[in-house]
């Protein structure tokens, strides 16, 4: 047994975190300045995190990750880091020569409280950031929220910083994108396109994190959004904010700065979350709803209808970001699957409210946890005490999997042992269908092999 | 392999190296200088490294935590490592480093779960240690480890939480070992003073604490070895064979039961010399146990080590093991050297990572008939690539001072006079002991060694060199292949391997045979992309 230690005896803890089912702040303001076109982002801190980030997102995209670091040393620490910064600004735009520099602090600069507003306007006025070329931070502790966080506050400062109201409102939407995939935010860009809704996404890695290989390496990959949309955000019509944990706060702050109103909808994962988004672009963008799309809802019904039996009643664990979550235990209760057991590190009572508005009438036996305490730990106690047909989660769930003999689907961050999850969308009705397949796949796949003879199926 | 290898003098660099650093601004030009160094075996050349690195020039270093829980702390199966800070460090450090370990069906292991207080900004404020203490009691409560170790983060020494107080605290509370490691990521300007800041601390927490006689007649202690891909599995089969008793593996398989009895061996064998040393040397000093360097990555590095440790012993039972061993081995050895050789003879490799692994991995390519035309280390210090006799001269700058050097006394009653005697006996016949020579005399004149290189250097080295394969980590991988190059992961193995000794030797050739010559790189381009434009419409043709 991989996991030999863990017991169904649950006993409460209130100090120790055991495999958590959330990171911390930086790498989800990394992820999401890489969504910027021709921006390096920065870590303010020591190089371990700015090494761990670009690792982690490495192992998750393989892709290259590029992103500096103020490699604080001891003297940094008590002296403050200013100095790093500067000769990090200094040294970035001179050897690397970015459009930007997103620069994020982490629990080490934010416990000394470095003032990256003062220190990177000190570089300005120092003649550090040469014409036409920005630096702009996001505060980013790690011992606040999550890496979710982290995404949430990187996207807010991209608002602050660059949305510019130009006085007359356009015909563009903005989608805000959540903590999606680049095939993710492909796939919404893609059915925007089809209701001809005119959008400008932020951030949006696409052609960043999935780039092609040509021979010839480009630092700054062709994707991203660029600063002229980030500026021409603040003139769109309207924002949808696409999960809230993710984007609510850039919202809020776009309509405060641009006078931009927005609707904040679930991350269109599933049959229920995707028809809302739909509707929410249809209303946003003021587009009629075209045939494809119903067309492709139509596809993703059927399909659910043909292979109900495989689903109805199986029992699933989840675990990672509420805002994919929400929609995704939304989308197995829609399929008639019971989410019995639901963990996500990542803080907010919102989680609580609409899990219990989504479960409690139908599988009212569900538990469900988030933030402090709500570690995969916990969980596998659950799975324990009694058993699931189907685990869904990041890649710390494939010991769980084995441990238990239980069918397993990877979704959500990280996934370090399989590919796919950059091309292939989990988004929209197409994406639900992909999601389907997969987990039946696993479900017909443990049948096959556990089957009696007598009973092996040819067709199923 | 019987041939003898023959240092090529390579095409003098002077070009490349002047035009990084024209590339760089002047203030970060004059420092990058000293640690980009054109090789002269025989020169004695001074390579700047172990220096802080200039921050955003994009290097591929870590931090302190990185050296101490990930590498040297990490891959001891049975040991509870909670680490003390906010959640993203204990994450990061989660099973990410392939630290192979055998429990067997029973025993205690750790290794799959991942221990934090998860820090939250109320205990910034108000202080952690009250929560590293109900963190720990809840640890022992739950799966009574017999020891548990604690890990400092960045914030912890900067709100001055005293996890050594708290963990003397808690050893005496519960009864069972547990201790603490001030490793917070700012230390030191790489994982280089994590890993001796662990080297101290399981020194001094740990080793000797059982003075248990075992069996065995030729006990030895396996420094700096990982088991990576599983790489200490198969030089523990060698050690079986040759009937060498391995007590313990710093770290990698490895068991605090064994760190505990690890000072009664006789003798002290040192793999990976950057992270290690330090036990090593405060071994000898304390129990008299003497150490040699010994390398098991490369067929010809293998038959080094195994001669010496039986030289060592001076068992004619062993000796004669140890040639049956080599005579067996390397007949398939040469077979598919020979077989991969005509694929890769003349091929250039370019290595950049750890402390010894950019060293170590040159004679596998050697093996083959390639070439390293450039080489360096993370975080190595002088002696890395200069070799030990420059420790003295080396300066101690002001991010070196505060990692502590552990004051170590003899141990009167422990102390192995014997083996310091037959040390002393060894010595006088030309057996080399507490030596390491370093990266510099094995490379080729001209070859171009560079510390701490930058992605921006990178770059540059392999337009220059445009070499067949580029060893480095996770972070470099997909930007080299980006440019059509194979990138060869020397951390993680590109979750293949064992490597070492013999058997490992062949994974290699094979793989980079595989990697070199893969199809792949010759599809690049779209056949379209190499034909003029054609721009026209067919005709409906009349027969």
């Amino acid at each position: 047994m991989l996991l030999r230690h863990t017991h169904k005896d649950i006993k409460e803890r209130s100090a120790l975190t055991i495999n958590p089912a959330k990171t911390c702040q930086p790498v989800g303001a990394m992820y999401a300045a890489l969504g910027i076109h021709g921006c390096l982002p920065h870590s303010h801190g020591s190089q371990g995190c700015c090494s761990y980030h670009r690792s982690a997102l490495t192992r998750h995209y393989k892709e290259p990750v590029m992103a500096a670091t103020s490699s604080f040393t001891e003297g940094a620490s008590v002296f403050g880091g200013q100095a790093n910064l500067l000769t990090a600004i200094d040294n970035i735009f001179s050897i690397y020569e970015p459009e930007i520099i997103a620069v994020h602090s982490t629990c080490l600069s934010e416990t000394i409280g470095d003032d990256l507003n003062q220190i990177i306007q000190k570089a300005r006025d120092e003649g550090k950031v040469p014409l036409g070329k920005h630096v702009f931070h996001a505060n980013t502790p790690s011992y606040v929220g999550s890496h979710v966080t982290g995404f949430a506050n990187m996207v807010k400062s991209m608002v602050t910083y660059f949305s510019e109201s130009g006085g007359q409102k356009t015909d563009m939407i903005n989608l805000i994108s959540g903590w999606v995939e680049p095939s993710d935010m492909r796939e919404i860009k893609r059915i925007a396109k089809l209701m001809k809704a005119k959008a400008i996404m932020f951030p949006d890695t696409s052609d960043v994190l999935d780039s092609p290989m040509t021979g010839k390496y480009e630092f700054y990959p062709k994707g991203g959004t660029t600063i002229t949309d980030l500026i021409a955000t603040g003139s769109s019509k309207r924002s949808i904010g696409i999960g809230y944990w993710a984007t609510n706060d850039a919202a809020i702050a776009l309509e405060n700065k641009c006078k931009v109103r927005f609707d904040v909808v679930d991350i269109p994962i599933g049959l229920r979350a995707t028809d809302r988004f739909i509707q929410q672009v249809s209303k946003s963008a003021e587009v009629v709803i075209p045939s494809e799309i119903s067309e492709e809802r139509g596809r993703l019904i059927d399909l659910i209808a043909d292979m109900h039996q495989y689903l109805y009643g199986k029992r699933v664990a989840l675990w990672g970001d509420p805002d994919q979550l929400i929609p995704l235990v939304e989308f197995l209760v829609d399929i008639d699957m019971k989410p019995v057991y639901i963990v996500s590190g990542t803080p907010g009572k919102y989680f609580e409210q609409r899990m219990s508005e989504i479960l409690s009438k139908k599988v009212p036996e569900a538990k469900y946890k988030n933030g402090q305490g709500a570690d995969m730990y916990l969980m596998h106690q659950w799975i324990k005490n009694e058993s699931v047909d189907l685990l869904l989660g990041n890649t710390y769930g494939k010991y769980i999997s084995r441990d238990e003999k239980t069918p397993y689907v990877r979704m959500g961050f990280p996934i370090l042992d399989r590919v796919g999850h950059s091309y292939f969308p989990t988004v929209g009705y197409m994406g639900a269908i992909r999601i389907l397949e997969k987990i039946l796949g696993v479900i017909m796949d443990k049948q096959d092999l556990e089957s009696p003879e007598t009973r092996f199926e040819l067709v199923m | 392999m019987s041939e003898i290898k023959i240092k090529r003098i390579l095409p003098d660099p002077s070009e490349l190296k002047a035009e990084i650093l024209d590339g760089y601004p002047t203030k970060v030009s004059k420092k990058r200088s000293k640690s980009i160094v054109i090789n002269d075996p025989e020169a004695g050349l001074e390579v700047q490294s172990n220096v802080r690195t200039v921050p955003g020039i994009i290097t591929q270093r870590g931090c302190c935590y990185a050296g101490c829980k990930g590498v040297v702390l990490g891959p001891t199966r049975d040991i509870v490592n909670i680490v003390h800070g906010p959640i993203g460090c204990s994450f990061y450090a989660w099973l990410t480093r392939r630290n192979q370990t055998d429990p067997g069906p029973e025993g205690e292991n750790y290794m799959a779960y991942a221990f934090s207080t998860d820090m939250q900004d109320s205990n910034i404020v108000f202080g952690g240690e009250k929560k590293l203490a109900q963190a720990i009691r809840e640890a022992y409560e739950m799966f009574h480890p017999h020891a548990i170790a604690v890990f400092s983060t960045c914030p912890i020494g900067l709100i001055g939480d005293d996890v050594h107080a708290v963990s003397r605290d808690m050893k005496e509370e519960l009864g069972i070992n547990v201790f603490g490691f001030s490793c917070e990521g700012y230390k030191g300007v790489s994982q280089s003073a994590g890993h001796h800041i662990a080297n101290n601390g399981i020194f001094k927490h740990v080793v000797g604490l059982d003075n248990t006689e075992r069996e065995g007649k030729f006990k030895v202690n396996l420094l700096g070895e990982y088991n990576i891909g599983g790489d200490a599995f198969v030089i523990e089969k060698l050690f079986e064979e040759m009937g060498v008793t391995l007590v313990s593996t710093y770290s990698g398989n490895s068991s605090i039961h064994d760190f505990e009895n690890s000072h009664m061996v006789d003798l002290n064998m040192v793999m990976c010399h950057r992270s290690i040393n330090y036990i090593a040397e405060m071994m000898e000093k304390k129990y008299g146990v003497p150490w040699i360097k010994v390398n098991f990555i490369g067929a010809e590095a293998t038959i080094k080590t195994l001669r010496k440790i039986a030289e060592y012993f001076d068992d004619k039972e062993m000796k004669k093991k140890v040639e049956i061993i080599i005579k067996r081995e390397m007949a398939e050895v040469n077979t598919v050297a020979e077989d991969v050789k005509t694929r890769t003879n003349g091929k250039l490799a370019m290595m950049f990572v750890g402390g010894s692994r950019a060293h170590h991995y040159q004679e596998l390519f050697t093996e083959i008939g390639m070439e390293t035309v450039s080489a360096g280390y993370e975080f190595a210090h002088r002696d890395d690539y200069e070799g030990r006799h420059v420790i003295p001269s080396i300066k101690v700058d002001a991010d070196s001072r505060n990692i502590e050097e552990l004051e170590v006394e003899k141990d009167e009653k422990a102390f192995r006079n014997d083996l310091a005697e037959k040390k002393i006996k060894l010595l006088e016949q030309g057996f080399e002991f507490s030596d390491y020579k370093g990266m510099l005399p094995e490379m080729s004149k001209n070859s171009l060694v560079i510390d701490d290189i930058s992605h921006y250097e990178s770059e540059k080295l392999i337009k220059y060199y445009k070499p067949d394969i580029f060893c480095a980590g996770i972070k470099e991988k997909y930007v080299v292949q980006k440019m059509g190059i194979p990138l060869k992961q020397l951390h993680s193995y590109d979750y293949g391997g064992p490597y070492a000794g013999f058997t490992g030797a062949i994974n290699f050739y094979k793989e980079i045979d595989r990697m070199v010559n893969a199809t792949i790189w010759k599809l690049i381009k779209a056949p379209w992309l190499n034909e003029p434009e054609l721009i026209g419409r067919f005709v409906d043709a009349t027969y």
